[in-house]
C-alpha cells in the first residue's frame, strides 16, 4: 500500500475517531449546559423586556447571541471532522484510480489530510477568540486546501475515464 | 472474500445480461461468506442510510414545517405576553419554544446520525482487506458497529420523549444515556478496526483475511465515482460561499430582528408579528443553506461509496443504470429544489421531497441486487451439497 493510500485511511480513521470523541465530549459536558444557556438567556431577555429593562434585555440578547455562535462551530467542527474523515477513508481506497503519478497523489492526499484536520480546528478556535482572523484565516486556507484537493481529485478520475 | 469472488461473478457474461442469471461462480460461494463482517457492514450500511433517509423524508413532511409553524406561533405569543408586561406568560411560552426545539432538533439529529453510521460501515466494508484481525472479530466488531449506528439514533430519537424521567442526572435523561453508551459502542469498534489496520501496517497478516476490491470499469461505476466527485466538490464550493457572505451575515441579522422584536414590544406601540415573520424567514433561510451543502456532500459520499459495490449488485445492467441514473438526479433535484423553497414556496419543498424519495428509491432498488446476490449464492451452496 502506498504512503499516500496510508495517510488517508489511517489518517481518516484517526480523525473520525477524534472527531466521534470530541463529539462524545460535548454530548456529555458542553451541549447540554450550552442549550440551556442560550435558551435561559433568550428567554431572560423577554422577561427584562417584559418588565420594560430593555438594558438587560439587550444584554441577555449578546448572551445569547454569543453563546449561539460557538454552539454553531462546536457543532460544526463535529459534523465537519467526521465528514472529510470518510472522504479521506474513500479517497484513499480510490487513489490508486487516480490518474496522475505517486507524487502527484501524495501532494493531494497530503493536502486533503492538513485541510481536513486543520478546516474544522480553525472552526473551533473561532470560539475561543471571536472574530479573530487568524482563526478565519486558517479555516479559510483550511477549507481551500479540501477544495483544492477535491477538484485535483475530480480531474484525476475524469482523466482516468476518458 | 466478498470482493474478489463477487468481481468475479461479475465478469461472468449472464450478470451483464438483461435479466441477471441466478447462478453465481463457484469461486464467489467462499467469497461471500454468509453474514461475514463485509457482509454484514454492506447490508447493514445501506439499511442505516435507507433508513435515514425514509425518517428524513417522513421528517420533512409530517414534521419540519409543522414544527416551525409552531414554533412562530410560540414567539409570536411570547412577543404578545412582552407586550402585555406578563413575565409568568413569557416563561410558559418559552418552554413551549424550548419543547418544539427539542423535538424538532433530535428528529434532525437523529436522520443526520443514522446515515452517517450508515456511511462509516460502508467505509468500513471497504476497508476489511486491511483490517488485520482474525474473521470472527472482524464479524463480531461488524455487528457491534451495525447495532451502535442502530441505537444511537434510537436514543437520541426518544430524548424528546423520554426527557428526564427516573433519571439521576440534572441534565441527562436515560434516552442520553443509551445515545452516548451507542457513540462509545461506535467509538470502541471504531478503535479496534484502527488498531486491526496499525497490525496490516506493521505487516502482519492473518487467515481468511479479505482480498482487495478489484478496479472495477464499469459504466455504472464509472459514473457514481465521477458523479459523487462532482457532487461533493459542488457541496463544498456551496459550504464556502456559505461560510464566506451568508454566516456572519445571518448572525448578525438574527440579533438585529431579536433586538428590534423586543424593543417594539416593551413599547407596546406596534405588534411585533412582522419581525416574528422576518425571524421565521431567517431561520428558514439557514436551514435551506445548511441542507443543501450537507446533502450535496452526503449523496456525494454515498455515490461514491455505491460506485464500490456495483459488482454485488445482481441485476441486469439495464436495472443498474436505471438505479445509477436516478440516484444521481434525485441527488440533485433535493439540494436544487431545497434551495428555490424560500424563493417559490412550498412546490418546491414538494419536489426536493421527491429528490429524497428517488434517492431512497435507488438505494432500496441496490440493496435488492445485493441481497439477491447473496440469495443466488445460498441457492449453489444448497446445490453443491
Amino acid at each position: 500500500m502506498s504512503a499516500a493510500r496510508k495517510l488517508l485511511i489511517f489518517g481518516g480513521l484517526v480523525l473520525a475517531g477524534f472527531g466521534m470523541l470530541y463529539g462524545l465530549h460535548y454530548a456529555l459536558f458542553v451541549e447540554h449546559q450550552t442549550l440551556d444557556r442560550m435558551g435561559s438567556s433568550l428567554a431572560t431577555a423577554f422577561v427584562e423586556a417584559a418588565d420594560r429593562n430593555l438594558p438587560a434585555a439587550r444584554l441577555a440578547i449578546d448572551d445569547y447571541a454569543a453563546t449561539k455562535y460557538d454552539y454553531v462551530r462546536q457543532v460544526d467542527a463535529h459534523s465537519h471532522w467526521i465528514g472529510l474523515a470518510m472522504l479521506m477513508i474513500i479517497f484513499g481506497v480510490v487513489l490508486d484510480r487516480m490518474a496522475f503519478t505517486g507524487r502527484t497523489r501524495f501532494r493531494i492526499a497530503g493536502a486533503l489530510a492538513l485541510g481536513s484536520f486543520s478546516f474544522p480546528g480553525a472552526v473551533i478556535l473561532q470560539t475561543f477568540t471571536h472574530g479573530s482572523p487568524l482563526a478565519s484565516a486558517l479555516a479559510v486556507t483550511g477549507s481551500a486546501l479540501v477544495i483544492g484537493a477535491m477538484a485535483a481529485a475530480a480531474v484525476g478520475f475524469a482523466r482516468e475515464s476518458s | 472474500m466478498f470482493g474478489m469472488g463477487l468481481y468475479a461473478a461479475h465478469a461472468e457474461p449472464e450478470i451483464h445480461a438483461p435479466m441477471a442469471s441466478t447462478t453465481c461462480p463457484t469461486s464467489s460461494i467462499a467469497a461471500f461468506a454468509p453474514m461475514g463482517a463485509r457482509h454484514v457492514l454492506v447490508l447493514g450500511g445501506i439499511a442505516l442510510i435507507a433508513g435515514g433517509m425514509l425518517f428524513g423524508d417522513i421528517f420533512a413532511v409530517f414534521v419540519l414545517h409543522q414544527n416551525g409553524g409552531r414554533t412562530g406561533e410560540a414567539l409570536l405569543a411570547a412577543t404578545r405576553a412582552v407586550a402585555a408586561g406578563d413575565s409568568a406568560a413569557v416563561r410558559q411560552d418559552f418552554a413551549r419554544i424550548g419543547d418544539l426545539l427539542e423535538d424538532h432538533g433530535t428528529k434532525l439529529d437523529a436522520h443526520a446520525h443514522i446515515i452517517a453510521a450508515g456511511y462509516l460501515a460502508l467505509l468500513l466494508a471497504l476497508l476489511q482487506p486491511y483490517v488485520a484481525l482474525n474473521s470472527r472479530s472482524r464479524k463480531l466488531l461488524a455487528q457491534l458497529f451495525v447495532g451502535g449506528g442502530l441505537l444511537l439514533p434510537l436514543g437520541i430519537f426518544l430524548i424528546h420523549y423520554v426527557g428526564l424521567a427516573y433519571s439521576p442526572f440534572p441534565v441527562i435523561g436515560w434516552a442520553s444515556v443509551l445515545a452516548d453508551s451507542a457513540g462509545a459502542l461506535l467509538i470502541a469498534a471504531l478503535i479496534a478496526e484502527a488498531w486491526g489496520l496499525w497490525r496490516y501496517f506493521r505487516g502482519v497478516r492473518t487467515d481468511g483475511a479479505e482480498p482487495e476490491l478489484p478496479p472495477d470499469n464499469s459504466w455504472e461505476s464509472r459514473t457514481l465515482l465521477a458523479g459523487g466527485t462532482v457532487l461533493i466538490l459542488l457541496g463544498f464550493l456551496y459550504g464556502a460561499w456559505y461560510a464566506g457572505l451568508d454566516l456572519y451575515e445571518h448572525e448578525s441579522r438574527e440579533k438585529t430582528i431579536l433586538s428590534a422584536m423586543l424593543t417594539t414590544s416593551a413599547g407596546s406601540s406596534a405588534d411585533a408579528a412582522q419581525f416574528v415573520k422576518d425571524y421565521g424567514g431567517l431561520q428558514a433561510e439557514k436551514a435551506v443553506d445548511i441542507a443543501a451543502h450537507s446533502h450535496l456532500i452526503e449523496f456525494g459520499m454515498l455515490a461514491i461509496l455505491l460506485s464500490f459495490i456495483q459488482p454485488f449488485v445482481f441485476l441486469g445492467s439495464r436495472w443498474k443504470r436505471f438505479w445509477v441514473k436516478l440516484l444521481l438526479a434525485g441527488s440533485m433535484i433535493l439540494p436544487a429544489f431545497v434551495l428555490l423553497e424560500t424563493h417559490l414556496g412550498l412546490i418546491t419543498g414538494g419536489i426536493a421531497d421527491v429528490g429524497g424519495l428517488m434517492v431512497l428509491i435507488a438505494l432500496m432498488g441496490m440493496l435488492a441486487g445485493v441481497l439477491r446476490y447473496s440469495g443466488a449464492l445460498d441457492a449453489q451452496r444448497e446445490d453443491a451439497r
